[in-house]
């Protein structure tokens, strides 16, 4: 070859515009990624705040309960003595309502009015005589929830200014219901309804009592099952299998275990154990017993990388003087690792308290207006409620519905905070 | 009652412990140098003799008594009554005969009902006297065999650590059990579907309508059982789902790993993880009550019809959900790149971009694809936000605006309120249980397996 001499590279001019352009748009991609990840970030933030916001806005409405004063008459007529809560309490609450609105006479008329109240009054007030029998025979005046559409009215969901075709009271009942905000009957106070109420048709007088109720039950069955079998197969594998095929094997099983939807599970627990072992549908101790598998896997997980932390030290320092392996762990790692585990285990109660679907596949989404006695009877947990909820109908729900899901959130907050607090109380460095 | 039950072998076994223990001690009073155990590992070892045998005992009863009455009852009824009965008749007289007897009777029941009735009730009650005479007589003996066995140099911490061995090893195995329950109960009623549905049929057909005339004489589908409709809608809301979460997972993951300095990372980190925690139901309401509305303005303004159920809504909402997944585990993959290899880069001058995409994203994509893979596995297998937001119309099409099902969708609606388990209708909700469960499945081992093979390499 003629011409072999490699020349050597020509002096880069890093000052020339050339190179400045070059830098800039290099700088320029640098800060374009920069902005992507902040607006990806802020976006799913923002979407959180979206999420919450719109739940507080639709959700906070719920947590008062639009109540009016009336006043009862437990007249001897209507109400035996003897035997208060056989009365005619039907009588007793149109009586009520026809001394409420003294204008009225017409029966049509009458029966709007009386729509006001909720329709659980005749059974509110059956109660209150039931509960206090020395007012037969005398006036009580009781604070009786408003049926839905004017606790929306009164709240101002219900727009008064909108033509009268277009929503749901008309200006004859607007008008009842001003006369008596006019005379000071109306007031919402805190709905603890809320919260001591089992479900009902009526949005007013439906609450969560039922569902948190069975939603407990659930979870203590999830409890009392995971946590030790959890703890015990996790020492075992951490501590005393062989590494061989068949531990691989549980442990991939368990990964793998962890990763099924949920959904499965509720086919497994229809067919095993509904289908199989004839246990009763609907009951929390199904719906335990189905969580507690899902929560398994998280169980192990959790207690192993927790007995992992646990410096080796520990263990031949007791080893060493004489202690069986079972002591080293019952006596020392097992009570080193246990924050770890509590917070762990605090996580997994909480990811199974808003497991929703395998809980719909055994039925425990039935409408029950009393809370369960036990584990055995049928029952509703706090996701299904809101399922529940959000498919019915009623204008009330929506915002009950929003209500729930707060309550719910509550709960996990709870949970996690506790779980925070004790990660933080009992943390470790070694 | 039962519950009952439980506290006495409970109580049972705290009184085995304290005699166990108090018999250690005389032996230890007696002679102090030959005693093998600790008193308090006697005690555990009466204990657990007196407590686990009992227990168990229970368990399988309460499991099997009742099945077993189940059969007892059918054996007794009449022949009359039995006769080329099929199996949904027999339930329906079980599920009478259990009504009469808690006393729910709406209309008069037929005198072999009543009798059967009667008899139920009587063999529940010495069912359950025979539990619990059986449970307190196993204790009993448990708790004799176990005095009769302690002496001086019985090893009782030996015989302890066996037992809780052995408990633990049944835990370890109740992982395995769970698996081989999901895939015997998920194969064995899939399998009578196919009996009933071609597998073919199933697989290929495009067809999916599971409403079946349940009387004879009724008006109604015959049922079609094309689920190809179903696998695309799923897919379509899954592919929705990962177009929204995996840009914006990460670069939330790039940007809190390369550009955030502590003090944000420890801000935004648990916003994100928040997201995570929030319960698909909730997602599900946030779908119908915020986003599908807001859609559908968006589209009304534009002119277009968007479906009230359309895949569209489902799907974003499901990708909000998977963010903090894909976000994490891009995480993880980003930060278990060597500090050397950014040394490196930035060595010879590149940026910090350029470091990124060249070098980190690179060397961190197997760790990625494999958060992406267990992120769209959650996203085939999520149920509420789909049984919400989705529709229930297995219509074949890949327009985001119409409504399309879900495998989880047609499981739910499928087995919401039916209890009888003989026809393809039910059925097939396991048959399509089982297809997401081996999917899921494959893809997991995957994900986990390139996620893990990844790890391996830089430690």
């Amino acid at each position: 070859m003629a011409d072999t001499t490699t020349s050597a590279p020509k002096p880069f001019n890093w000052s020339s515009p050339e190179a400045a352009a070059v830098r800039k748009r290099r700088y320029a991609a640098d800060r374009r990624l920069r902005l992507y990840g902040l607006i990806s970030i802020l976006t799913a933030i923002g979407l959180l705040g979206v999420l919450i916001a719109s739940l507080v806005a639709t959700g906070h409405s719920a947590f008062l309960q639009t109540k009016i004063a009336v006043e009862f008459t437990a007249d001897p007529a209507n109400v035996p003595a003897d035997d208060p809560a056989s009365g005619n309490f039907r009588a007793v609450v149109s009586d009520a309502v026809q001394r409420l609105f003294p204008g009225i006479d017409n029966p049509r008329e009458l029966r709007t009015a009386a729509g006001i109240l909720s329709n659980g009054t005749v059974n509110i007030v059956r109660n209150y005589v039931a509960g206090n029998p020395q007012v037969v025979g005398s006036s009580f005046t009781l604070n009786v929830p408003a049926s839905d559409p004017y606790d929306q009215l009164y709240k101002g969901v219900i727009d008064r200014d909108l033509p009268e075709d277009r929503r749901r009271v008309s200006d004859a009942q607007i008008a009842l219901f001003q006369s008596l905000e006019e005379r000071g009957l109306v007031s919402a106070p805190f709905n603890w309804g809320l919260f001591v109420n089992a479900d009902s048709r009526f949005p007013e007088l439906a609450g969560l009592a039922g569902a948190i109720v069975g939603s407990f039950y659930a979870l203590l069955v999830t409890f009392l099952i995971s946590f030790p079998v959890g703890i015990a197969a996790a020492i075992y594998l951490e501590e005393f299998a062989p590494k061989n095929r068949w531990t691989d094997l549980i442990e991939v099983n368990i990964n793998n275990l962890a990763a099924v939807p949920s959904i499965v599970f509720g086919l497994l627990g229809l067919a095993v154990f509904i289908q199989v072992f004839g246990l009763p549908r609907s009951a929390p101790l199904v719906g335990g017993l189905v969580l507690s598998l899902m929560t398994l896997p998280t169980m192990i997980i959790v207690t192993r990388a927790a007995m992992k932390s646990i410096p080796p030290s520990i263990r031949e320092a007791a080893l060493g003087i004489g202690a069986s392996r079972h002591e080293v762990i019952l006596h020392h790692v097992l009570p080193l690792a246990l924050p770890g585990i509590l917070t762990g285990t605090i996580i997994g109660l909480a990811q199974a308290l808003g497991e929703t679907a395998p809980l719909l596949l055994i039925g425990m989404n039935a409408f029950l207006t009393t809370p369960p006695g036990g584990i055995m009877d049928p029952a509703t947990a706090l996701p299904t409620q809101i399922f529940i909820w959000a498919d019915s109908p009623e204008r009330g729900f929506v915002s009950r519905t929003s209500a729930a899901i707060l309550v719910l959130l509550g709960f996990l907050i709870f949970m996690n905070a506790v779980a925070i607090y004790l990660r933080q109380r009992f943390e470790r460095r070694w | 009652m039962t519950g009952y039950l439980f506290f006495t072998i409970l109580a049972l076994s705290l009184i085995a412990f304290y005699v166990g223990r108090t018999t250690a001690s005389r032996f230890v009073a007696a002679n102090r140098a030959e005693v093998h155990s600790r008193p308090i590992y006697h005690g555990a070892f009466a204990a657990v003799w007196v407590g686990l045998p009992a227990l168990i005992l229970v368990l399988l009863w309460l499991l099997m008594q009742g099945a077993v009455l189940d059969r007892l009852l059918l054996a007794s009824l009449p022949d009359s009554l039995t006769e080329g009965a099929s199996a949904s008749q027999l339930s329906l007289y079980l599920s009478e005969i259990k009504n009469v007897a808690s006393g729910r009777i709406f209309s008069e029941p037929s005198p072999e009902i009543t009798a059967a009735a009667e008899r139920y009730s009587n063999w529940q009650m010495i069912a359950q006297w025979a539990m619990v005479v059986v449970a307190l007589a196993v204790a009993a003996l448990a708790l004799y065999l176990a005095r009769t066995r302690m002496a001086p140099r019985f090893r009782a911490r030996q015989n302890f650590e066996r037992a809780l061995d052995i408990v633990m090893i049944f835990s370890a195995v109740v992982a395995i059990l769970v698996t081989i329950g999901i895939v015997v109960s998920l194969t064995f009623e899939a399998m009578r579907f196919f009996r009933l549905v071609p597998p073919q049929e199933f697989f290929f057909g495009l067809n999916w309508e599971p409403q079946i005339a349940i009387r004879e004489d009724q008006v109604a589908g015959t049922g079609a059982f094309g689920a190809v409709p179903v696998f695309t809608g799923t897919l379509l809301i899954a592919t929705i789902a990962l177009l929204v979460a995996i840009p914006i997972g990460l670069f939330s993951a790039i940007y809190l790993v390369e550009f955030a300095n502590e003090r944000v990372r420890g801000i935004i980190k648990p916003l994100l993880e928040i997201l995570a925690g929030v319960p698909t139901v909730v997602y599900g309401f946030f779908a119908v009550l915020t986003v599908a509305p807001a859609i559908r303005q968006a589209g009304g303004l534009m002119g277009i019809a968007i479906s009230p159920n359309s895949a569209l809504a489902a799907g974003g909402v499901m990708g909000i959900m998977i963010i903090p997944f894909i976000s994490s585990l891009s995480d993880d993959a980003l930060r278990a790149v060597p500090q050397s290899m950014r040394d490196g880069s930035f060595a010879m001058g590149a940026t910090r971009a350029e470091t990124i995409t060249r070098v980190l994203l690179p060397a961190a994509l197997p760790g990625i694809v494999g958060g992406v893979l267990l992120a769209a596995s959650r996203a085939i297998g999520e149920t509420m936000i789909v049984v919400m937001a989705a529709g229930l119309t297995a219509t074949l099409t890949a327009n985001p605006l119409e409504g399309v099902t879900t495998v989880t969708v047609q499981i739910v609606t499928l087995l919401i309120g039916d209890t009888a388990f003989d026809n393809p209708k039910t059925l097939s909700a396991f048959a399509l249980g089982l297809v997401l469960f081996v999917v899921t499945l494959c893809l997991n081992v995957l994900a986990l397996r390139i996620v893990r093979r990844y790890r391996e390499k830089y430690e």
